[in-house]
C-alpha cells in the first residue's frame, strides 16, 4: 500500500469537504445541539441531588456526546462513493493506479479525522465546564476515569464503525440520498449498546471498557476488510457485478 | 428576490432547510426539544432514551441526502463568459505516418464481453503500433466504452486476452498495468469544487508522479491553461474542462493514451482545440486509442482505425478500407455529349469500363487514377470535346462505414 496515495485521498476529501457548505453547516450545527443540551441539564443540578439522579442525568449526557461520532460520520463517508459515481468522477479515478484498499483508507481517515475531532473539542469542552460550573457532585462523577476512559476509547471506535458502515452502503448505493439515510440509521443498534453503558445498565469499569473497546476496535478492522472486498469496480461502473472470466 | 428558507423536498417527504436562517431555525427547534425533553426530569430514563433516538433519526432523515443538491458548487452556473484561452501553438504536425515505426504496444485476442444474455463486445482481436493514433468507430452502443473500460481493467472480459503496454490483462496485474496507461472518459469527471491544480496534484499523486509541480506546470502549458490553474473547475467551459481531463491524462507520461469520445458534446472551436492538442499528442509520439462516431474526425487524425459494431468489422487505414470497399472511378463531364464515348474510352490505358451517367456525364471504372486521368483527358481533346471537369470520385470513410453498418441493419431487419 502507498502511504502517499492514501494521503492524496485523504488530502483531496478534506479539500471537498471544506467546501461543502452542507457538510460544513451540518458538521457545525449538529454538534451545537449534543454540546448545549448536556450543560444546561448538568448545570441545573444541585448538590443536594441524589446518585440516582446525577448518574442519570450523566448518563445521558454522555449518550449524547456518543451520538456524535455516530451521526457525523456517515454524513459524509456514505456519500463517498455513490457521489463520486454520481458526478461521474470515479471512473476517472478507477483508471489509475490506486488500489481500493488504499483508496477506501483514505476516504475513511478524511472522515474520522473531523467527526473525531469535533467529538474530542465537545467532550473536552463540556468535562471543562462541568468541573468549573457544575456542582461538585456532577463533576465527581463526570470525571470518574472509567467514564472519562469509555468516553476517549470510545469515540473514534464508533466512528470508525460509522464510517465503514457509511462507505459499505455507499459503495452499494446507486443514490446519494438512500445511501446517507441507510448509513445514518445503521448506527442505531451502536446507540442502544451506547446506551447500555451510559445508564450504567451495564456497570462501567476499566476492564469493561478496554474489553468493549477492544471489541470494536476487531470490528472494525474486520469491517475495513469486508467494506474493501464489495468494493466491485465493474458494478460501480457499469451497475453489472463482474462475472468470473473464462479466459 | 429573498431567498426561501424552506424547500419542499423534490424526493420524498418533507420540507428541508436551504438556507442559514433554515438551518438556524431547525438547530434551535431541536435543541429545544432535546432540551425540554431531558429537562423534565423524568424518574423513568425509557422515554428520555427513546426521545432522543427519535431526535437522531429525525435529524437524520432531515439531513440525509441533502449533499445530492450541493454537488455542483454554486459558481457552477456562472460560467465565465470571456474567451477561452488559446491553444499554444503546436509545432507542424508531421507528415501522416503511413506505417507506424514501432512495434504493437497493445495486442487484443478474442475479446469478448456479455452482460447477462447480452453481449456487447464479441470477439474482437486487433493491434495497435506505439506511436500510432489508432481510431476505434461504430454507433452508439457498439461496445467502444466497454472496450476500452476492458483494457484499462475497469470491466472484466468474459473471454478472450489482451497485452497492454507489455502487461498482459489480468486483475492480479491491474495496478501495474493501470500504471502505464492514462483514460480520459467521456465525461472528464472533475472535482468541481477544486482548482484546475488541485485536480491535477490529486491524479498526480495517484499516480505516483515525481516532482509533480514541475508535471502540473508543464501538463498545463500543454494544454495552455497555466493562467487558469487556480480557478475552480466548476467555472470552467466544458471546452476547457475537457482541456484539463487531457491535461490530468498526460501527468503520468503514459505509454497508452484512451480517449474515448474526446470531442462528445462539444462545439466546433471547441472540437478543433481537441482535435488539434491529439496533433499535438502525435508529433510528440504518444500512442492515442481514440473512440468516436465522428467520422471526419477518425479520418483527420487516425492513422488506422477500426470499424466496430459488437463485433470487428473492418480495420485499416482510410484510404486501405475505401479501396477495399469501392471501385475507383473517374468522373467526366463534358459540354456536349460525346457522339462516340465507346470510341473514346476504349482501349483507354487504366480504364476498365465506363458508363454514361446523363448527357455530357459518364463514370469510368479505372484500375488507377493517376495513371488514367491524363489519358482520359487526351482522348477527349482528341475527340474535340469540351472537358468541363475530369474528377476522381472520392467516397469518404463515412461511405466506408455506412455501408457496413448498414450492411449490420439489413442484416438485422
Amino acid at each position: 500500500m502507498s502511504l502517499d496515495r492514501i494521503a492524496g485521498v485523504m488530502q483531496k476529501e478534506m479539500r471537498e469537504y471544506r467546501r461543502n457548505r452542507f457538510v460544513i453547516t451540518t458538521m457545525a450545527v449538529m454538534p451545537l445541539i449534543f454540546l448545549v443540551v448536556p450543560l444546561l441539564t448538568l448545570f441545573k443540578i444541585p448538590d443536594s441531588a441524589t446518585e440516582s439522579q446525577i448518574k442519570a442525568a450523566v448518563g445521558v449526557m454522555s449518550l449524547l456526546l456518543l451520538i456524535v461520532p455516530i451521526v457525523i460520520p456517515p454524513v459524509i463517508a456514505a456519500y463517498s462513493v455513490v457521489g463520486e459515481r454520481v458526478q461521474g468522477t470515479l471512473e476517472p479515478v478507477l483508471t489509475t493506479p490506486v488500489r481500493r484498499d488504499e483508496l477506501l483508507l483514505g476516504k475513511a481517515v478524511a472522515a474520522f479525522v473531523p467527526s473525531v475531532g469535533i467529538a474530542y473539542a465537545i467532550y473536552i469542552v463540556v468535562a471543562l465546564s462541568i468541573r468549573i460550573g457544575a456542582a461538585h457532585a456532577v463533576s465527581a462523577v463526570v470525571w470518574h476515569p472509567p467514564q472519562v476512559l469509555a468516553q476517549i476509547l470510545f469515540t473514534p471506535l464508533l466512528a470508525s464503525w460509522s464510517i465503514w458502515v457509511g462507505i459499505g452502503i455507499s459503495a452499494r448505493a446507486s443514490d446519494v440520498r438512500v445511501a446517507q439515510q441507510l448509513a445514518t440509521l445503521a448506527g442505531l443498534p451502536l446507540l442502544a449498546v451506547t446506551a447500555l453503558v451510559s445508564f450504567q445498565l451495564v456497570k462501567t469499569s476499566v476492564p469493561l471498557a478496554v474489553g468493549l473497546a477492544l471489541t470494536l476496535l476487531v470490528v472494525d478492522v474486520v469491517a475495513w476488510r469486508v467494506v474493501s472486498r464489495m468494493f466491485d469496480r465493474e458494478r460501480l461502473i457499469t451497475g453489472a457485478a463482474a462475472e468470473p472470466s473464462r479466459s | 428576490m429573498a431567498r426561501p428558507w424552506f424547500r419542499r423536498r423534490r424526493v420524498g417527504l418533507g420540507w428541508r432547510p436551504v438556507s442559514p436562517q433554515g438551518w438556524a431555525v431547525t438547530a434551535v427547534a431541536l435543541a429545544a426539544g432535546i432540551a425540554a425533553l431531558t429537562l423534565l426530569h423524568s424518574p423513568a430514563r425509557v422515554p428520555v432514551a427513546i426521545a432522543i433516538v427519535a431526535v437522531y433519526a429525525i435529524v437524520a432523515l432531515a439531513t440525509g441526502g441533502a449533499n445530492a443538491d450541493a454537488e455542483e458548487p454554486e459558481d457552477g452556473d456562472a460560467r465565465r463568459h470571456e474567451p477561452d484561452p488559446p491553444l499554444p501553438e503546436q509545432p507542424p504536425a508531421p507528415p501522416r505516418r503511413v506505417s507506424p515505426t514501432g512495434g504493437p504496444i497493445l495486442v487484443v485476442d478474442g475479446l469478448t464481453k456479455r452482460f447477462g444474455e447480452r453481449t456487447a463486445v464479441d470477439d474482437v482481436s486487433f493491434s495497435v503500433a506505439a506511436g500510432e493514433v489508432f481510431g476505434f468507430l461504430g454507433p452508439n452502443g457498439a461496445g467502444k466504452t466497454t472496450t476500452v473500460r476492458m483494457l484499462g481493467t475497469l470491466v472484466a472480459p468474459s473471454s478472450g486476452s489482451a497485452v497492454v503496454a507489455g502487461v498482459p490483462l489480468d486483475e492480479k496485474r491491474g495496478v501495474e498495468l493501470r500504471q502505464r496507461i492514462a483514460v480520459m472518459p467521456e465525461n472528464p469527471g472533475l472535482y468541481l469544487r477544486l482548482t484546475v491544480a488541485e485536480n491535477l496534484e490529486y491524479f498526480a499523486r495517484l499516480y505516483g508522479v515525481e516532482a509533480r509541480a514541475d508535471r502540473i506546470r508543464r501538463a498545463l502549458d500543454a494544454v495552455n491553461l497555466g493562467a487558469r490553474a487556480n480557478d475552480p473547475c466548476g467555472s470552467l467551459s466544458k471546452g476547457l474542462r475537457q482541456r484539463v481531463g487531457l491535461a490530468r491524462a498526460l501527468l503520468s507520461d503514459p505509454a497508452i493514451l484512451f480517449l474515448d469520445e474526446p470531442t462528445s458534446g462539444l462545439d466546433p472551436v471547441a472540437t478543433r482545440e481537441v482535435h488539434e492538442l491529439i496533433d499535438g499528442l502525435r508529433s510528440r509520439g504518444v500512442t492515442v486509442f481514440l473512440t468516436t462516431h465522428r467520422l471526419e474526425e477518425a479520418e483527420r487524425l487516425c492513422d488506422r482505425v477500426a470499424i466496430l459494431n459488437t463485433s470487428l468489422r473492418t480495420i485499416g487505414r482510410p484510404d486501405e478500407l475505401r479501396d477495399r470497399l469501392f471501385a475507383k472511378a473517374l468522373q467526366v463531364r463534358t459540354g456536349a455529349p460525346l457522339a462516340e464515348p465507346e470510341r473514346v474510352f476504349a482501349d483507354l490505358a487504366g480504364v476498365d469500363g465506363w458508363s454514361a451517367d446523363g448527357a455530357g456525364r459518364y463514370e469510368l471504372a479505372v484500375s488507377d487514377a493517376r495513371l488514367a486521368a491524363p489519358a482520359v483527358a487526351r482522348a477527349l481533346v482528341a475527340a474535340g470535346a469540351d472537358i468541363l471537369s475530369l474528377t476522381e470520385e472520392r467516397h469518404s470513410l463515412e461511405d466506408v462505414y455506412l455501408e457496413l453498418i448498414d450492411d449490420d441493419v439489413e442484416a438485422a431487419r
